[in-house]
């Protein structure tokens, strides 16, 4: 069993959390992982990426090919459309819905969010107003990963709540809480 | 034995801890920044005290650690792949020297420059310099391969340049670790004719190297980082992660030859044409392989690579690429998407390189002939929208340089942009040149306190930087301290006019900590 994660976003908005979450989980699962970052120029302001691949057996390449990413996960809806041509046919979309705008050129929003609902599994929510509404404003990736969660089946959802709990544990108790939160939040919407 | 996650540049920084190093000498550069970062935060580097403070550029690293290596003890040199231009004088000639303790120089290159400035292939370097070099092909053997390198640099008395590239550096995976090794003794060299290269020695010591080459391809031959599997009809040499992209790729009835240690081993290669029908060499980087492979093989036999358009001969391979060169299209199920705007990086919101270049803008418009000449971090931003306000940007230094070349042309107003810590990396000199030439220039410093763009390295000169323009001959009623707000922009504006009509050398230096630093110092102070 392997799965293919393509994580994007725009620098700064916090994907390298994500990925540091999904690695400690795959880890301790006794996964194979490999997990190709974006570090340097790119991390100022413009489109940041990163290949996630977990398997039960050994994984060869640490980028994903086109066409075989299970899910992409993105903190920013043009950013998920970016990498369109590495989704798997039966591949999910999940992504904040909220835009970073930050180009003169920015796509129109209708339009672009219109282009994403026509995808044939996508699923999309304004992270950030829910983070912000349940008083929790800088935990929306950990929402954004409890959406995706569901669509990973190799990570069981205790592993993550673990994975959680360790990688925020030196921020301490209450930003573990509230990032277990934020993932319940994802994981079981009302 | 534990096994942790680790990026492939921490992999190497860990692998050379575990080996006995006993100083890292470094100069920050995308992609193996990681490198000096993970041994600077080790406890067990902490404990030994090992060397490990950034150096001003790459050539006073690499000389500093050829010390070490006198002195007996392992030491470990990291630069990006342009960074090997800047200490090649140090490198070539440390292999004519030799070493005595291990002495390893890595070279992380960027083929498809995600943050860079050319594509160029460090092998080339070792095969240049005569020296071995190893090409791991994952995490793993970054690691394993650190151990090897120094036991393969005291045996063969020479420097070992490891190449890693991007996609290694920075990517993570599970790494079996072992135990510290006991660093090396100081036990000095004492063989004054291998250190003094004058004529006579270096003639005796440079035929030493040649013929030490046999055995080093011997070495080669027989390396377990080298090693053949298959027995299909097309033979696949592949380098460093090129294994890992042929392995996905699955092709049918290959043999695969992995290459990870070299120099080339030609027998090997000889055999695998023998089994074979045709060559395909995938390789990261440049076609450093292929060549020889021709070389070898002559032209009659079929060598596919590169050079032949099987593969790109531009930017990193991916495992796209090399599918295809085995006839293995991806599918793709989805177009690229219509609504979709390339998101370049740019300069952070209330970051003080935008208020100098607003400043530089403002005064060029009244100057239609002014170039502005940049040079390498984050400010090299400012050539995009909404600034695009230099004209040039090549290497490090270079903008105090080509700025004095184009004023000695006749340029009007020649402005250099350049940073702090490219100005003591490579912009000193430059200045000296343009100081004793009187040089119609106006050098902009700008200074955010930090080597930014490659996440906030400590500068090797901050807070020297007026001293070190006085001391290199700029007069005093030419250099000027500023700080670069908006509220102070007419001051700004007014001093860099005085200055472009000034006709000799004039430095500015805009001085504001990197708003990035400035947050991670406040974050520190609270916790």
């Amino acid at each position: 069993m392997k799965i293919d994660i393509k994580l994007s976003g725009v620098g700064g908005q916090g994907i390298l959390s994500i990925a540091t979450v999904l690695g400690e989980a795959a880890t301790s699962s006794g996964l194979h992982l490999k997990q190709a970052e974006v570090h340097g120029m790119s991390q100022r302001g413009g489109d940041v990426q990163s290949d996630l691949r977990l398997s039960t057996d050994t994984i060869c390449s640490d980028l994903i090919p086109h066409g075989q990413a299970d899910i992409i996960v993105s903190m920013e809806p043009m950013e998920a459309l970016r990498y369109l041509p590495y989704l798997h046919r039966e591949g999910w979309v999940v992504t904040s819905a909220k835009t970073f705008v930050n180009i003169p050129n920015y796509p129109d929003e209708q339009q672009l969010m219109a282009e994403l609902d026509a995808l044939p599994h996508v699923e999309h929510a304004d992270i950030e107003a829910l983070a912000r509404d349940n008083g929790i404003p800088k935990s929306a990736n950990m929402i954004l990963l409890g959406m995706a969660a569901r669509h990973i089946d190799i990570l069981t959802p205790d592993s993550l709540r673990t994975a959680i709990s360790r990688v925020f544990a030196r921020k301490g108790e209450k930003v573990v809480a509230d990032n277990l939160r934020a993932f319940s939040i994802g994981y079981e919407p009302k | 034995m534990n096994t942790i996650l680790l990026l492939g540049d921490e992999a190497v920084a860990l692998g050379a801890l575990h080996a006995g190093l006993s100083g890292v000498y470094a100069y920050p550069g995308t992609p193996s920044t990681e490198i000096t970062e993970y041994i600077q935060k080790h406890p067990l580097a902490r404990q030994r005290n090992v060397h490990s403070r950034w150096c001003t550029n790459e050539k006073t690293a690499m000389e500093a650690a050829l010390g070490m290596s006198y002195a007996g003890k392992r030491a470990l040199v990291c630069m990006k792949h342009v960074g090997m231009n800047v200490c090649a004088d140090a490198f070539v000639n440390s292999a004519v020297t030799g070493v005595n303790g291990g002495l390893v120089v890595l070279a992380a290159d960027d083929p498809s420059m995600h943050s860079s400035q050319n594509e160029q292939d460090s092998r080339f370097y070792g095969k240049f310099a005569l020296v071995p070099i190893l090409e791991p092909s994952d995490q793993q053997e970054a690691y394993d391969m650190m151990d090897f390198a120094y036991q393969l640099s005291e045996q063969t008395k020479l420097p070992v340049l490891m190449r890693i590239v991007t996609r290694l550096a920075h990517s993570r995976a599970a790494v079996h670790v072992g135990e510290p090794r006991p660093e090396n003794a100081l036990a000095p060299d004492h063989e004054r004719t291998h250190w003094v290269l004058l004529p006579g020695n270096a003639k005796r010591q440079y035929a030493s190297l040649v013929g030490k080459q046999a055995d080093l391809e011997q070495r080669a031959q027989l390396s377990d980082y080298n090693r053949t599997e298959g027995n299909g009809q097309t033979g696949v040499i592949a380098c460093g992660i090129g294994y890992n992209y042929v392995r996905e790729a699955n092709a049918d009835d290959i043999t695969l030859m992995k290459v990870s240690h070299y120099p080339l081993p030609a027998q090997l290669v000889r055999n695998l044409a023998a089994q074979c029908r045709e060559i395909v060499v995938v390789e990261d980087g440049q076609p450093f392989v292929e060549e020889q492979v021709k070389a070898l093989l002559g032209s009659v036999y079929p060598v596919g690579g590169r050079l032949t358009g099987r593969l790109p001969r531009t930017g990193e391979l991916t495992p796209d690429s090399v599918a295809a060169a085995f006839g293995l299209q991806a599918e793709t199920f989805f177009k690229p998407a219509t609504n979709m705007a390339a998101r370049p990086p740019q300069l952070c919101q209330g970051c003080g390189h935008r208020d100098v270049y607003a400043a530089l803008n403002k005064v060029a418009a009244d100057y239609p002939q002014a170039r502005i000449f940049g040079d390498i971090g984050c400010y090299t931003l400012g050539a995009l929208p909404p600034f695009q306000a230099i004209d040039s940007c090549v290497d490090m230094g270079a903008s105090v340089t080509m700025a004095k070349g184009a004023a000695d042309a006749g340029v009007f107003p020649a402005i250099a942009v350049i940073g702090d810590s490219t100005f003591t990396h490579s912009g000193m000199t430059g200045l000296l040149d343009a100081v004793n030439d009187h040089a119609n220039i106006t050098v902009i410093i700008s200074d955010n306190l930090t080597t930014a763009m490659t996440g906030g390295q400590d500068s090797a000169g901050t807070h020297k930087y007026e001293a070190i323009c006085l001391a290199l001959g700029v007069e005093r009623e030419h250099l000027h301290v500023v700080v670069p707000l908006p509220k102070n922009m007419e001051d700004i504006t007014r001093i860099i006019r005085q200055e472009i009509e000034y006709q000799g050398v004039s430095v500015i230096i805009p001085q504001r900590e990197c708003i990035q630093t400035f947050a991670r110092h406040q974050r520190e102070k609270k916790s």
